[in-house]
Parts: C-alpha cells; sequence; structure tokens
C-alpha cells in the first residue's frame, strides 16, 4: 500500500514541479514566477521526503530541513528587491 | 644555542623599542641598545675558541629535504664583521637618540634599525648558502625601509626604490650562483662549499657561477657600474647612513667576496674581473666626490672608492692582499661611519650640509671639528693614523704584483692617482668646511652638539688613532684572526708597522699627499672644467629608464589583454577545449562496459528541469531578474541530484550556497544596469554559439566514458580509513578536517583573504542608487515589513540550533562546519534583510567579522601546529572516545577544533562580504534620477 502511495506521490509531485516550471517560464508578470520558484522549493521538500520514505532511510530528512528554512530567504531577496530595490538598507 | 641567541636577541630588540617608546626618548634608546649589548658580550665570550682558529658552529634541522639548515657559523671573519656591526651599531642607537627630532617615529626608526642589525648578523653568521641568501635580502628590504624613513620626501622614496632595485636584482643573481653552487658541490653547507674549492673552480658551471655571485656582491658594495645608487641612498637619516652606507651594509659585498675568497679566488678570471671592477670603482668615486657639494655626497662617492679599493684588493690575489682588504675593512668602517655622524652633526647645528654655504665652522664648534679632521685625515691617509697603513699596505700589494705583464706599472700608477683624489676630497671637508672664511647665509648661529652625540664620533675616532699609532698592539690579533678566516691557509709573515724605511709604497703616499693638496688648491679651475661636462643624474636616469620599461610593459599587456571577458572566456574555453578533445580522439570506445542504472520518472523529470532551466536562463539573459529566477531553478534541481545520488553533504552545501549566492546577485544586480547591452554581431553569436556546443558536447561525451566505466580511484581508501584513522563515519567530512585538512586550511586561508579584501574594496565606495525600478515604478515607502521582521526574528535561534547540531554531528553524518557556517550566515543574512543594518549595528557592536575571520583561521592553525607538541608532523588530529554519564560513549576528536576554525571563517567571511555589500547606500543614500 504503501508503495503505491509513495508511488503516487512521486507522480503527482512531478507533476506539480512541471506546472510551477511552466508558470516560471511563461510568467507573464514577475510576481508570477517569484510564487512559481517558491512553490517549486515546497514541491521539493515533500520529494524528498518523498524519496526518504521510499529508501527508508533518515539521511535525507536533514536535506528537507534545510530546503524549508532556508528556501524562502531568497523569494525573501527577490521580494525585498521589487519592493525597495537595495535588499539590506 | 648560545650562538643562535646572536641573531635571536636583535629578533627580540626589533620589538623592544615598539613597546619602549612609550617610557620617553632616552628609555626608549637604552631599550634598543640592550639586546646588541648582551649579543656584544656573547660574541666576546666566544672570542677564545675562535682567537684558537676554531670554527663554532651551532645547527638545527630546518627543511632537510631541500638541504636546508639552520647554521649558525662562528668564524674569525664572521667574529670580526659581527663585532663591527654590533659595535657601531651601538654607537649609532646613541647617534640617533639625538639626532631624530620629536617629529620622527623614534619607535619605528629603531625597530627598523634593528630589523637591519638582525639581517647583517644573519648574512655574516650564515653557515648555510641558502640562509644566507635569505638574510642578504632581508637587509636589502630593512635598508629599503631605513632609506625611506622620511617618506614624505620625494627624493627619499626614489633613493630607497632605486637601492632596492638594484641590491635586489643583485640578489636574485646571487640565489642563482649560490644554486649553482649547491649542485657542483652537493650541498648547501658553507663548510663544504669552502673546501671544495679546487672542484669549483674546475667544473663548466665555475665561470657562470662567478659571474652570478659577483653580480650579487657588487650591487651590494655599489661598485662600478652599480654605484650609483648608493649616493642617492643619502636622503636616509644620518644615522642610518652611518650605520648602512659606511660599516655595513656596503661592506656585506665585500664580505661575500671574503666569504667566498676560498672557493672562487685564484683564477684569471677571478682577478680579471674583480680587480678591473675595483680599480674602476676607486677611480669614479674618487673622481666625483671631488665635485659634490653636499658634504655625504662627498662621503658617499669616497665610500664607493674606498669599496673599490677593498675589492681591488681582494682581486689581486696574493695572500698579503687579502689581509690588507680585511684591514681596511676595519679602518673603512671606523673613520667613515664618524665622518658620517659629523656631517650629521653639522647638518644638525647649521641646516644645510652644501660645502659652498658651510665655511669656518672651527670657530664655533671646535670640538666637533677637531673629531672630523682627525677623521678625514685618517680617510686621506695621513701617517699616524689608521688609514694610512693600510693604504701603505695597498700601494705595497700593487707594486708586488706582475699581473698586467710588462702594463703592470699601470696599477700602481693608477693607484696612486686614487690617492690623490682620496686627498683632495678629504682636504676639501677639511678645509672647505671648517676654516675658508665665513659660513654663508644660515638661519642660525651653529653651536656644539649636546654632550651625548659627540661620544660615538669620539670613541671611533679614538680608535682611529690608537690602531694608527699602536697597530701591534691593537689591532694585529683581530687582523690575524679574520684574514686566517679569509685564507684558510697559514698567514704569510707581515710586519704591522709604521715605519718601513724609505721604500716605493711611502713615495707614493708622498705624492698622493702633495698631489692631492696641489689638486685641491687648483680647485676653482677644476669645477670650471666639470662644469662644462654635460650634467648627468643618475636618479633621473634611472626614474625614467623604470618609467620607460613600466610603460612598455603596459602596452605589452594592452596588446595581450584588453580587458574583455568574453575574450578570456574564449581564450581559456577554446584551450580546454584543445586539451580535453585529443586525449577522447584516442578513446576507442566512446561507451565503457558497466551497466547503466534504470531510468526512473523523477530523474527524468530532473534533467528536463535541470536542461530547460539552463537554456531559459541563457535566453533571457537581458532580463537579469527572470534570468535569475532560471537560474534558481538549475541550483535547486543540482542540490536534489546531489541528495538522490547519495551525495547528502554535497546537497546540503549546494543548498546554502545557493540562497548565499540569490543574495549575493541581488545585491549587486541593484547597482548594475537592469537592461544588459544589445546583442552581439551575428557572426560574434555564431562564433560562441558554436563553441558552447562544441565544449558541451566534449564534455558530455568525457562525463559519458567516465561513467561508464569502472571506476577505480583513491575514493575507497578514504572510506576504508575514516572510521580508524580520522575517528569519524563521514568520510566527506574526515576528508575535510583530516585527511586533507592542509587544503582546507588553505582554503580558509583564501576565503578570508578574499572577504577582507572585499571588505577593503567597499569601504570608500558609495553609489548612486536608482530612483526607481527599472519599469520606472516608485519604491515601496515600507522599509521592513513587520511580518517579515518578526518571522526572521524567531528564525534566527531555530537556525543558530540547527548549525550547531549540523556542526556537531559532522563527523559521522552529514555536516560540519562549512554547512553549519553557510546556515548561520544565512540566518544572519535574514536579520539583516528584515531590519537593516541600523537595527542590527547596535545589537551586533561586539562582533566584529574581520576578528571572527582572524580567530577562524587562527584556530585551525593551531589545531594544526598542536600536533608538533606531541612530535607529530602538522594537521596530525587525535580522538578519543569518553564515557559521559547520561550521554554515554562520546568522542572528542581535535579535527573538531579545526572545523570550528572553519565554522568562524565562513560565518566572518560570508557575512562581511554581505553585509559591506548592503551597507553601501545606507549612510547617505544619494539618489540618482529615474533616466528617462
Amino acid at each position: 500500500m504503501l508503495t503505491f502511495a509513495i508511488w503516487v506521490g512521486f507522480v503527482l509531485l512531478s507533476l506539480s514541479l512541471l506546472l510551477n516550471f511552466w508558470r516560471l517560464l511563461v510568467g507573464p508578470e514577475v510576481i508570477d514566477r517569484i510564487l512559481a520558484l517558491d512553490t517549486m522549493y515546497i514541491n521539493t521538500i515533500a520529494l524528498i521526503i518523498l524519496y526518504g520514505l521510499s529508501a527508508a532511510s533518515g539521511l535525507y530528512f536533514e536535506a528537507a530541513l534545510l530546503i524549508a528554512m532556508l528556501g524562502f530567504v531568497s523569494t525573501i531577496a527577490v521580494c525585498k528587491y521589487l519592493l525597495r530595490g537595495d535588499i539590506i538598507e | 644555542m648560545l650562538l643562535s641567541a646572536l641573531l635571536i636577541l636583535p629578533l627580540l630588540g626589533v620589538l623592544v623599542p615598539l613597546w619602549a617608546h612609550q617610557y620617553g626618548r632616552t628609555r626608549c634608546a637604552w631599550a634598543t641598545a640592550a639586546a646588541p649589548a648582551l649579543a656584544l658580550l656573547i660574541l666576546f665570550l666566544n672570542l677564545p675558541g675562535i682567537a684558537d682558529g676554531q670554527v663554532l658552529a651551532s645547527r638545527a634541522t630546518w627543511i632537510p629535504a631541500l638541504g636546508l639548515e639552520w647554521h649558525v657559523r662562528l668564524d674569525g671573519l664572521a667574529w670580526l664583521f659581527a663585532l663591527l656591526i654590533l659595535g657601531i651599531g651601538l654607537l649609532v642607537i646613541l647617534y640617533a637618540r639625538y639626532y631624530l627630532s620629536e617629529k620622527d617615529s623614534m619607535a619605528r626608526f629603531y625597530s627598523y634599525l634593528m630589523l637591519f642589525m638582525l639581517a647583517m648578523l644573519g648574512v655574516v653568521l650564515s653557515g648555510n648558502l641558502i640562509q644566507l641568501w635569505m638574510f642578504w635580502e632581508l637587509t636589502s628590504i630593512s635598508s629599503f625601509l631605513l632609506i625611506s624613513f622620511w617618506w614624505h620626501k620625494s627624493e627619499a622614496r626614489r633613493g630607497a626604490r632605486m637601492a632596492l632595485t638594484i641590491t635586489g636584482a643583485g640578489g636574485l643573481f646571487l640565489l642563482a650562483g649560490f644554486l649553482m653552487l649547491g649542485q657542483v658541490v652537493g650541498s648547501y653547507d658553507l663548510d663544504q662549499v669552502l673546501a671544495q674549492g679546487d672542484l669549483i673552480r674546475e667544473h663548466a658551471w665555475y665561470p657562470a657561477i662567478l659571474i652570478c655571485v659577483l653580480l650579487g656582491a657588487f650591487t651590494k658594495s655599489a661598485q662600478f657600474p652599480f654605484h650609483f645608487w648608493l649616493p642617492h641612498a643619502m636622503a636616509a637619516p644620518t644615522p642610518v647612513s652611518a650605520y648602512l652606507h659606511s660599516a655595513t651594509m656596503v661592506k656585506a659585498g665585500i664580505f661575500l667576496l671574503a666569504r667566498m675568497y676560498p672557493a672562487l679566488a685564484g683564477t684569471e678570471l677571478w682577478f680579471v674581473i674583480v680587480s678591473s671592477v675595483g680599480m674602476a670603482t676607486l677611480l669614479v668615486g674618487g673622481y666625483f666626490a671631488l665635485y659634490k657639494h653636499d658634504l655625504k655626497g662627498l662621503l658617499a662617492y669616497s665610500t664607493v672608492s674606498h669599496l673599490g679599493l677593498i675589492t681591488l684588493l681582494l682581486g689581486l690575489d696574493t695572500q698579503l692582499a687579502a689581509i690588507a682588504a680585511v684591514f681596511h675593512i676595519i679602518n673603512h668602517a671606523t673613520f667613515k661611519a664618524s665622518l658620517f655622524m659629523a656631517a650629521g652633526i653639522i647638518d644638525h647645528e647649521c641646516g644645510t650640509r652644501d660645502m659652498r654655504y658651510l665655511n669656518g665652522l672651527w670657530r664655533y664648534m671646535p670640538h666637533t671639528a677637531a673629531l672630523a679632521m682627525v677623521a678625514a685625515a685618517a680617510m686621506a691617509g695621513v701617517p699616524l693614523l689608521n688609514g694610512f697603513l693600510s693604504k701603505e699596505m695597498f700601494f705595497a700589494e700593487t707594486l708586488q704584483q706582475e699581473l698586467l705583464g710588462g702594463l703592470s706599472w699601470l696599477i700602481p700608477a693608477l693607484a696612486t692617482l686614487a690617492g690623490v683624489f682620496s686627498v683632495a676630497y678629504s682636504a676639501r671637508f677639511i678645509h672647505d668646511v671648517f676654516f675658508n672664511g665665513e659660513p654663508i647665509g644660515l638661519d642660525r648661529t651653529p653651536h656644539e652638539p649636546p654632550r651625548y652625540m659627540k661620544i660615538p664620533v669620539e670613541i671611533l675616532v679614538a680608535l682611529c688613532l690608537l690602531v694608527g699609532i699602536l697597530p701591534s698592539f691593537t689591532v694585529d690579533g683581530l687582523l690575524r684572526m679574520a684574514s686566517g678566516a679569509v685564507l684558510a691557509t697559514e698567514l704569510p709573515t707581515y710586519n704591522l708597522s709604521i715605519w718601513h724605511g724609505f721604500n716605493f709604497p711611502l713615495l707614493m703616499s708622498v705624492i698622493a699627499l702633495i698631489g692631492g693638496i696641489t689638486l685641491y688648491s687648483q680647485r676653482k679651475r677644476l669645477f670650471l672644467f666639470h662644469s662644462r661636462f654635460e650634467r648627468f643624474d643618475a636618479s633621473e636616469t634611472f626614474e625614467r629608464q623604470m618609467q620607460k620599461f613600466l610603460a612598455w610593459a603596459v602596452s605589452l599587456q594592452a596588446k595581450v589583454d584588453n580587458q574583455s571577458f568574453q575574450r578570456y572566456l574564449f581564450a581559456l574555453l577554446s584551450l580546454a577545449l584543445l586539451m580535453a578533445a585529443t586525449p577522447l580522439l584516442d578513446l576507442y570506445h566512446l561507451e565503457g562496459g558497466r551497466e547503466l542504472h534504470p531510468l526512473d520518472g523523477v530523474s527524468l523529470m530532473g534533467f528536463v528541469l535541470l536542461a530547460v532551466g539552463s537554456v531559459a536562463t541563457v535566453i533571457w539573459h537581458q532580463q537579469r531578474l527572470v534570468s535569475l529566477l532560471m537560474l534558481s531553478v538549475v541550483g535547486l534541481v543540482v542540490s536534489v541530484a546531489f541528495a538522490r545520488f547519495s551525495a547528502p553533504d554535497l546537497a546540503l552545501t549546494q543548498l546554502a550556497v545557493e540562497v548565499v549566492t540569490v543574495i549575493l546577485l541581488m545585491l549587486a544586480l541593484f547597482f548594475l544596469p537592469q537592461k544588459s547591452h544589445p546583442d552581439s554581431s551575428p557572426s560574434r553569436l555564431v562564433r560562441d554559439l558554436g563553441l558552447a556546443a562544441v565544449f558541451g558536447g566534449i564534455i558530455g561525451s568525457i562525463s559519458y566514458a567516465l561513467m561508464t566505466r569502472p571506476l577505480d580511484s583513491i575514493s575507497h581508501f578514504f572510506l576504508e580509513n575514516s572510521k580508524s584513522g580520522g575517528g569519524g563515519t563521514n568520510a566527506v567530512n574526515v576528508i575535510l578536517v583530516d585527511f586533507r585538512g592542509f587544503d582546507t586550511l588553505g582554503e580558509i586561508t583564501v576565503l578570508g583573504i578574499a572577504a577582507l579584501g572585499i571588505y577593503k574594496l567597499l569601504l570608500r565606495l558609495r553609489l548612486y542608487m536608482p530612483a526607481s525600478d527599472g519599469e520606472g515604478r516608485a519604491w515601496a515607502v515600507e522599509r521592513h515589513p513587520r511580518m517579515l521582521a518578526t518571522l526572521s526574528q524567531s528564525l534566527l535561534p531555530l537556525a543558530l540550533l540547527v548549525s550547531v547540531y549540523i556542526f556537531l554531528r559532522g563527523h559521522n553524518l552529514p555536516g560540519g562546519g562549512f554547512i553549519a557556517g553557510l546556515v548561520t550566515a544565512v540566518a544572519m543574512i535574514l536579520q539583516y534583510v528584515a531590519h537593516g543594518v541600523d537595527w542590527l549595528q547596535p545589537r551586533l557592536q561586539h562582533l566584529k567579522y574581520q576578528r571572527m575571520i582572524a580567530w577562524g583561521v587562527l584556530i585551525s592553525t593551531m589545531t594544526g601546529m598542536a600536533s608538533w607538541l606531541f612530535d607529530r608532523p602538522f594537521l596530525t588530529s587525535w580522538f578519543d572516545y569518553l564515557h559521559w554519564p547520561l550521554v554515554g560513549k562520546f568522542e572528542i576528536a581535535s579535527a573538531i577544533a579545526f572545523d570550528l576554525g572553519v565554522y568562524l571563517t565562513v560565518v566572518g567571511a560570508t557575512l562581511l562580504i554581505l553585509a559591506n555589500l548592503g551597507k553601501m547606500t545606507t549612510v547617505a543614500r544619494p539618489q540618482r534620477q529615474a533616466e528617462e
């Protein structure tokens, strides 16, 4: 059952990554692209956790943790750039 | 050990004045004098052994694989020179105390002086050629610092630069000569080199060795045609001139000739080069000294002339000539140092050194005048003074040789002419300065200097007299000791006495005295004649040549390098292509036999994202922000790929680096034009596209070929030994902090240097900020959104906790100092973004990133050095297991301290760079109007 669920998860996550990437490519606004990239980060967290489950290993947890903790920092930097130009004032 | 103290003491002495100057000038001078005085005492403790003809040595291994050894070697010659260096050095310290004005930094002066003393002692006491050369170079550098002591004067800077260029170039030749010598003899040990004289002289390389070593010696001792730097070095403070340019540094070249005498002298080539150069220098120096109106200029050229005399003596290649050379080294050092000091006193009290204005000083400073006159008479070679004795020996030796066959009479004739010059300029020094009417246009009335300023001069002049009147009681033993070391054989019999009866040398002396005084009395005509020559200034010519050389270098560089980044990249990639493609042609099959992994859907999706993302980055390169977003996709997929293919350490690192990179690029992007240049021309586009495609194809082929073959690399070694050898199960981390710890140390050092460099470059940089974004929208009003501020603040402790966790477990599981450092840095950067520099600065005022870097590198280095304490090589790591209550079995390894250094450096460097890039507009924030 778990194998099946993981398999379905992989398919869905890959699909959503591709769709997000499509949004990133076509835009049209920069905001759309930023949101798409941020969502790709979130998809990746799920993907890595899922991979850890399928490989029955805890080693991948830290990678997911780091993305969760730091991944949004680049999004913030880009947003700040759009708002104020200078990201560290 | 006692011998090594001779070098260690002045080394410590370099630091003493820096500490002592706060206690006043006199105490600073006394404290500085302590180290050389102690060294002098040690020198005298070693005297009995040296007097018996022993060679004392103290050795320690240094880098045995390269034939380098720490070898302090004391023989008669070294003893004599060490005595001159330390004795005159002490007198100069006393003299400089009164010479330097309140405005001059005494600590800096004394420190440089001690550094120079150390270098000179190192030269004379070295028992290893390479060690000798190292100190030789140190004399060049420290004399550069001393000559340019008054760095606000252009002539001082020029003089120092010229001296450094000439002596430095000579030093390189000397190194070449020494390396060849070491090859020929098979050792750099001085004892062995000196014992193998016959082998060296018969070797095919002998001419090359001789010329290289002589170039080193001649540039240092200001021999013709390299003599021109010495007069310009007179821009130095007078104590420096008295020390460097009379007694010590210029004698280093002479010392080298004397030191290498047993190994290199005794051939036709040696005689031809050394004696002709010496003779030319003797005459040129003496002639130009006549025309110098500057007191120190006169003394400088006379020094050149006397150095030529000593060189000539060493070139005459008889044993007695070598003894005369050693004798003249002693005499010249005493009278010339005292003359320089007297010139310094006159300059100090009159405000000028120009002899056209200085007249009749006898009336104002009789005491100084008497001292200077005795010293000048010694320089002229007047009987009953030391200069007379060595000059007499010199004349006698020129008569003894028959080196030029039928023209051998030329040498004594020219020597007498040089004697005439010497008497003439000495007469000018005495008559023009102390008599000859009244001083002209001085802004003060000259008077005697402070009491203690005269003491060094008095001591030196007393020595001139003592040696001159009672040679066999005073200097004979010293001379025998030093000459014995030069000749390395039994000494011939010679007689140091004032009266040898009526003979040729005496006649030559009389001719020189009468001729010199006559020449001086006719000086008006002589000056007139000399002024008809075209004026020649060595300093200007030298500068002009240097400028020409620089311009040539710049134009050459401009031809090779037009500062176009595309061009560099094109050249670099083409070359790499050529080198990578050629071996591929020899490959029989691209595909190796290894079985391929099955392809799954997720990986395929990753490949698509990676490929399309890379292409999209290039396509949108004109919209920089969009291009950056595409690049982030590439980075994200690469990190996931690392995780997928069992490289969790790399995945973690890549993720953290990714974030830092985006922030760095955003910071830089803000100041760059928002739109890039228009497209390149079609032909360039085709060229670049072609290169890129071919390069990609080649790299792809190489990767494919590599990955389809069974790989036998050294990674097995690391996997097998990381637990047993390094105490950690995470092989990646053990490699970083243990197996290849030295590489890591180098890398963090480079990282720290780069960060400090960037900090320095950004320090004064203030850029205009655009008033609106690329599309003309004004910036938002809210600087620091509340939500972000709150969120980021609560994230900081969490992130720090994660860093600690990653750091601690790094030795056994994915993690380590580097990743932990990056996590901390990103979390801190988030605070900067959310709160701004102004909010953080007061909260972080005790946290200096520069110090953090310094501590990081220091901790890592010290961890490495700690293994020396246990007699292990640098960076040997140690680990053990402890049983703690509650925690259980716990490993401690020295590698964790090393990793802590890595952590600190990474955090410090990242934050120093990013925070300072962010700070650029915060102070004034001048705004540039949006371009319409």
